[in-house]
């Protein structure tokens, strides 16, 4: 690992601002790293090195004149969900194709106006219906870490997967993700990075490819608690071409970081603590109280009464919302073609041939809890309970500032070991789920290892809008836990027989 | 909540979906499954409770109706699998 790929952004940046580095520098450190690490970590899916140096150059160039921007020069990952103009944009999915947006997102474009640089896409499950990154299209995605004395490959989580290897990995100072039920924290937990999934509105979701559009929301993974609150604060805007998109100034989360804890509220919800929870998890969550305390937080118990409800209304909204945002694809304005004997056969041949099977099930549990006779039952039920939940925490903010739960209920399983029933991948969200219910900020938090060495983390939620209070509150447990070390750098040292991207018979479906 | 293969066949027709019988009958178990398992918010009192709608109190934004980016045929069909004249081409629908 070079000494450039080890920096955290803000120390990048930094150095890049008094000259010590240049841009060109850091970004060609990053594609060589990358180029070592892809083909065993498979956290790329479609690296733009050509790209990244031309962005660079322009940076250097502003750099040099003193007219450096925020982000000049910082390399990054884009998690393949976000429209990048020029640039095969897929959300991981046979049913894209070669799909090339001729726009850019609201999100990336922030981040290239703020000068920082596109190092790729990265990978994820599909659609980001996933919690291990096994239903992308372009094969699995492999997590840098693995447990002690083991070489078994592990799952980084989902469904940014890609974009938490590649910043565990050290291919990306940071990446952006996104989180419909858990999708930045969880990778992020399970890869020993920073995940920030921001409130509802906070970032604009226009050019992100939508799964379920009143959950969706974008936020960074990174190394530090300080890096999430830089990458937020270019990464956030009121967007008036996103109807759903704040009108609310964004402040400097960094700023944020230097306030004092001393007083604040923290609260901790018994229904967390779920049966059969691992006394690995219980001991995490329980020295994550003492830092608090430490640091001259309160500990506030508090409750939730609806948490256990979370998760099964997410499964009947989320599916719902996919059903309907993913009738766009039939063939017809862009992605690939199956031909059918009519028009009807053609839109089934496509769909069935483009989308991956979590994709399919997804689609067929949203189409059935809103098809005639179901909707009250099922999607208005659910939305009623989402209602509850939010009442909940509600309450609970009447008490506390922010609340201190686990992120996920264990460390990273192995590559192929929950394939069998869905529940039990659609139980990794638990801890996550409800705050994109509520639609309020999160974050996870590196906080400790589980006895084989691996990551585990700590979640701070925060009032809506309050990711200041989310930040500043993070930043006690990465004081306390300290921060990781590089994952062993294994790749470089084997002839990895890790999976090459696959590309499956979706994505070679015929375009006719 | 059981899923019977002739659901499965007809909710995968109302999802443009193909499944072969195979396919239907694997998701006969699981989308049953599932369902059984959403099915544990019944027991959640939601009499005088109002489907949420928003994280927040806000207005919908509106706009003037007028076309602010137009002309952009090429850009809106350069992605589509088959097209003539700027216009999608599809399969003969009418005889």
């Amino acid at each position: 690992m070079s000494e450039l790929t080890g920096l955290t952004l803000a120390e990048a940046r930094d150095r890049l601002k008094k000259k010590e580095i240049t841009a060109h520098e850091l970004t060609e450190a990053h594609i060589t790293a990358l180029e070592a690490a892809n083909t065993a970590l498979n956290a790329y899916i479609v690296p733009t090195p050509d790209k990244a140096l031309d962005m660079a150059k322009a940076s250097d160039e502003r750099l040099g004149k003193g007219k450096g921007l925020p982000l000049d020069g910082l390399p990054l990952g884009i998690k393949d969900l976000y429209c990048t103009e020029g640039v095969r944009s897929t959300a991981c999915s046979g049913i894209l194709g070669d799909f090339q947006p001729v726009y850019e997102s609201t999100v990336t474009q922030n981040l290239w106006a703020a000068g920082a640089v596109m190092l790729g896409k990265t990978n994820m499950d599909e659609f980001a219906m996933g919690s291990s990154n096994e239903t992308s299209a372009y094969g699995s995605c492999v997590n840098p870490w693995r447990a002690a004395g083991s070489d078994k490959p592990l799952v980084p989580g989902g469904s940014s997967g890609g974009s938490a290897s590649a910043v565990a990995a050290r291919i990306a100072l940071a990446a952006t993700a996104s989180d419909t039920g858990g999708s930045i924290r969880q990778p992020a937990a399970f890869t020993g990075t920073v995940g920030l999934k921001p409130t509802y509105g906070r970032c604009s979701r226009r050019g992100m490819i939508a799964f379920a559009s009143s959950l969706d929301q974008a936020g960074p993974i990174t190394r530090t608690v300080q890096d999430a609150a830089i990458m937020l604060r270019h990464m956030a805007s009121y967007d008036p071409k996103d109807s759903t998109s704040a009108n609310r100034k964004v402040p400097d989360y960094e700023k944020a970081l230097s306030e004092k804890v001393k007083g604040l509220k923290i609260g901790v919800p018994k229904e967390y603590r779920i049966d059969g929870m691992s006394a690995e998890i219980d001991e995490l969550w329980e020295r994550g109280i003492g830092w608090y305390k430490d640091a001259g937080a309160e500990i506030i118990e508090i409750s939730l009464p609806h948490t256990k409800y979370a998760l099964p209304a997410y499964y009947i909204v989320a599916p719902a919302e996919a059903s309907s945002n993913l009738a766009r694809y039939d063939g017809v304005r862009y992605g690939a073609r199956v031909n059918g004997k009519d028009i009807i056969d053609m839109y089934e041949e496509t769909r069935s041939h483009g989308f991956g099977a979590e994709v399919k099930r997804r689609l067929l549990i949203g189409t059935y809890v809103l098809s005639a006779g179901y909707y009250d039952a099922y999607y208005i039920k659910a939305q009623k309970v989402r209602t509850l939940i939010q009442r909940d925490f509600n309450e609970a903010f009447g008490k506390v500032d922010a609340i201190l739960t686990p992120a996920t209920p264990s460390a990273a399983f192995g590559v192929g070991e929950k394939g069998g029933d869905p529940i039990e991948m659609y139980l990794n969200d638990i801890f996550t789920v409800t705050v994109n219910m509520a639609g309020l900020p999160g974050i996870s938090v590196p906080a400790g290892r589980s006895g084989d060495g691996l990551p585990l983390g700590l979640q701070i939620i925060g009032k809506a809008f309050d990711e200041e209070t989310v930040l500043k509150a993070g930043q006690v447990i990465e004081d306390a836990a300290g921060r990781y070390e590089a994952p062993e750098a294994w790749w470089l040292s084997e002839t990895a027989p890790a999976k090459k991207a696959k590309v499956t018979s979706k994505t070679k479906a015929k375009t006719s | 909540m059981k899923v019977d293969e002739a659901t499965v066949r007809h909710v995968a027709r109302l999802a443009r979906i193909k499944v072969t019988p195979e396919q239907a009958k694997a998701l006969e178990g699981e989308l049953s499954a599932i369902l059984d398992w959403v099915e544990q918010l019944g027991e959640v009192d939601t009499a005088n409770v109002e489907p949420m709608t928003r994280v927040e109190e806000m207005a919908l934004p509106k706009r003037e109706d007028k076309v602010t980016e137009g002309s952009i045929a090429g850009q809106i069909v350069k992605n589509a699998p088959l097209t003539e004249d700027n216009f999608f081409l599809v399969p003969k629908v009418v005889e």
